[in-house]
């Protein structure tokens, strides 16, 4: 079973999801001070051998949707030495069009295949019509796109037969369409569809730039019993039109001291959840990687010490 | 430039949205706001450059020998003009780039560059033998098995990396001289090569065929027994070695199986 | 297909044998094994969820290519391979040839 039967209010559909799986072997279960790190192929020999390399590492299923050769190889090695997260950057759950059936189809092959211990998509869309835009594309909060969005992510945890993470994005621009905040709107999701969260305290600190509201008030209104996997990123500084900073979701390089902060608030609060630093740009080499993900195993170490429970990760 | 119509309001905002980002000319959608009154054309800038140069960037992967043929802006101008006239269909980025051959053929400001096709056409090879489905490849006692009185009879089954360029100039020799590390020297481009790509474990390899080569493989490939692929290989060339194409056909990797009619597959 | 039988069994079994005795036989998994320490990094076609370069000209820019590209060819390799003989892929010609 995955950590997140044991929401309260899981949505039916999810449940029996779970229990069509029951035959099937169960995935790894990551303890809740686990910490992980992009999978980037160049860094497939260090972590092999690395003595102590992360607890999980997570990969784009985009990039294993080829039917072998070098990327299943590497990735089924890694797989020996840790947890693995399947997460998805394609799947345009945010989007008004139905989900490529195809698509579904590849994603599911690959939970089975792998069985990841955490499995998650982008609140975002990313391909209209025929195209695929390669991008992490903003929506409207309202109750056309909420409709839109539950109605997907119903058909996805159908498809692959398991609930996933949500992730929370970052955005640049807003909508005059929008009527819910970022917050109801994921918050009434992870109600309708009993999928589970990923919280990236990366993108709360960039939208909420962006957007000039606080990141801290985001967290504290934030569903965070609901949070199954948190993610840290590097970001840039550019200007809006104004020469104000508008902060860009780079990936390429390390986090950010204020990310830093804003997380320690976050594990204080939920106390700790498996925890994923995220490089895709720019790759250091695997030290440096391991580093910043060893560094959020030290917060969440003090905050397990000190007797904070998540009751969302079982 | 000539400024496009905006599109009307009743079309739906996803699609205004992606006209939008694939062609600087169209104005953002009406829809697209940003807090306490700011201005959005900057920020709406974000998601135009996110998407057109991370597929540039795709392309640039995927073609390195054709970025290095014509230089980094010349090929951040093509790639460009292919991303908007191409967008992916599909989202494995890894698929992308199947037309780019033909693009850079039509494309005036490169036409020059006669031998540009068929250089994109190895390099798409290439990654679809990395991603291509895992095989063993033919065994030496798997053929070594079959009769030799019924040897000419044996269909051999590609390896499913294998893929066949038959190029009217110098494809193989320009893709590996500018996929090496090295500095490129003289090359004569107007010289024939076809090529075998084939992966018979983790490495890719890229082999230049001897002459009436094409011939001899394309006949296998197509399902003809070794005695027609051979054929085939004479009548293409004179120089058709029969032990050289078959020594390569062993080693190259690029079969799975000998199969005689009316037996299981030797593979 | 219409080919005259150009080869005889015994030439083609003769090649085959002689192929096969110029093997050094080798697994299948042991190919992989081999392969498994040094097999390359592709980075081409790989989905992130990255951001690209901010607010850079890519996106925007409606630069008509025509009479742009070939001016930057002779930055490329196209300019060295084919310096003698036939026609050549350098800045000279192509300007001559094209429209600025």
């Amino acid at each position: 079973m995955t950590a997140f039967s044991s929401f309260p209010d899981a949505h039916d559909k999810a449940q029996q999801a779970n229990v069509r799986r029951a035959a099937s072997p169960p995935p790894h279960t990551l303890a809740p001070a686990s910490v992980g790190a992009s999978f980037k192929p160049e860094h497939l020999q260090a972590i092999l051998a690395d003595d102590v390399p992360v607890d999980f590492l997570e990969i784009h299923a985009e990039n294993y949707m080829g039917a072998g050769g070098p990327p299943h190889h590497a990735l089924a090695r890694v797989a020996e030495r840790a947890a693995i997260s399947l997460h998805g950057v394609c799947m345009s759950l945010g989007g008004p069009q139905p989900l490529s059936k195809d698509h579904l189809q590849r994603f599911r092959a690959l939970v089975d295949r792998y069985r990841p211990a955490l499995v998650s998509e982008h609140l975002a869309w990313s391909t209209h019509d025929a195209a695929f835009m390669n991008d992490l594309l903003p929506l409207p909060y309202n109750a056309a796109t909420l409709s839109h969005v539950c109605d997907h992510i119903d058909e996805m945890q159908e498809a692959i037969g398991q609930p996933i993470l949500l992730e929370n994005p970052s955005t640049y621009v807003a909508f005059s369409t929008s009527t819910m905040s970022e917050i109801d709107f994921i918050a009434a999701i992870a109600r309708r569809t009993g999928c589970g969260l990923l919280l990236d305290v990366n993108n709360v600190f960039v939208s909420a730039t962006n957007h000039g509201y606080s990141p801290l008030q985001y967290l504290a209104d934030f569903p965070l019993h609901r949070v199954g996997e948190i993610h840290l990123a590097g970001h840039a500084l550019q200007e809006d039109d104004e020469g104000e900073t508008l902060l860009i979701d780079s990936h390429d390089g390390p986090v950010a001291d204020d990310v830093w902060a804003l997380y320690a608030e976050v594990v204080a609060m939920a106390g700790p959840v498996p925890t994923l630093v995220e490089w895709d740009s720019k790759i250091p080499d695997w030290p440096v990687l391991k580093a910043e993900a060893f560094a959020a195993r030290a917060i969440l170490r003090t905050a397990e010490a000190g007797g904070a429970h998540h009751d969302a990760a079982a | 430039m000539t400024p496009q119509p905006d599109m009307p309001a009743d079309i739906p905002l996803n699609t205004r949205f992606a006209a939008a980002l694939l062609d600087p000319r169209q104005t953002r959608p009406v829809e697209v706001t940003a807090h306490s009154g700011k201005r959005a054309e900057k920020r709406f800038d974000v998601y135009r450059n996110n998407v057109t140069f991370s597929l540039m960037r795709a392309l640039a992967d995927i073609f390195p020998a054709v970025k290095r043929i014509v230089g980094d802006r010349a090929f951040d101008e093509v790639a460009r003009a292919y991303v908007r006239a191409n967008p992916p269909q599909v989202p494995m980025l890894f698929e992308y780039g199947r037309e780019f051959a033909g693009f850079l053929a039509a494309f005036e400001p490169l036409q020059r560059l006669v031998y540009l096709p068929d250089v994109a056409r190895l390099e798409r090879l290439w990654l679809d033998a990395w991603h291509a489905a895992d095989a063993a490849p033919l065994s030496p006692q798997a053929l070594g098995a079959i009769a030799p009185e019924r040897i000419g009879e044996a269909r051999f089954r590609p390896h499913p990396a294998a893929g066949l360029l038959d190029s009217r100039f110098a494809a193989f020799t320009i893709f590996s001289e500018n996929r090496a590390d090295g500095p490129v020297g003289h090359v004569e481009t107007r010289k024939s090569e076809t090529v075998l790509v084939s992966r018979p474990g983790l490495e890719v390899q890229v082999i230049n065929l001897p002459e009436g080569g094409h011939a001899f493989h394309a006949t296998l490939f197509a399902g003809a027994t070794l005695a027609e692929a051979a054929g085939a290989g004479r009548t293409a060339s004179d120089r058709f070695d029969i032990n050289r194409n078959i020594g390569m056909l062993i080693q190259s990797g690029a079969y799975s199986a000998a199969v005689l009619e009316g037996e299981h597959d030797n593979d | 297909m219409n080919t005259k039988t150009a080869f005889s069994t015994a030439v083609l079994a003769g090649a085959v044998a002689t192929a096969l005795a110029g093997l050094q036989l080798t697994t299948a998994d042991q190919a992989f094994a081999a392969q498994e320490k040094c097999y390359g990094v592709s980075k081409a076609g790989q989905n992130d969820c990255a951001a690209g370069p901010g607010t850079s000209c890519q996106g925007t820019s409606t630069v008509d290519y025509q009479g742009n590209a070939w001016k930057y060819v002779e930055a490329g390799t196209c300019a060295t391979m084919e310096l003698e003989g036939g026609r050549k892929g350098s800045l000279t010609e192509l300007s001559r040839d094209l429209p600025a």
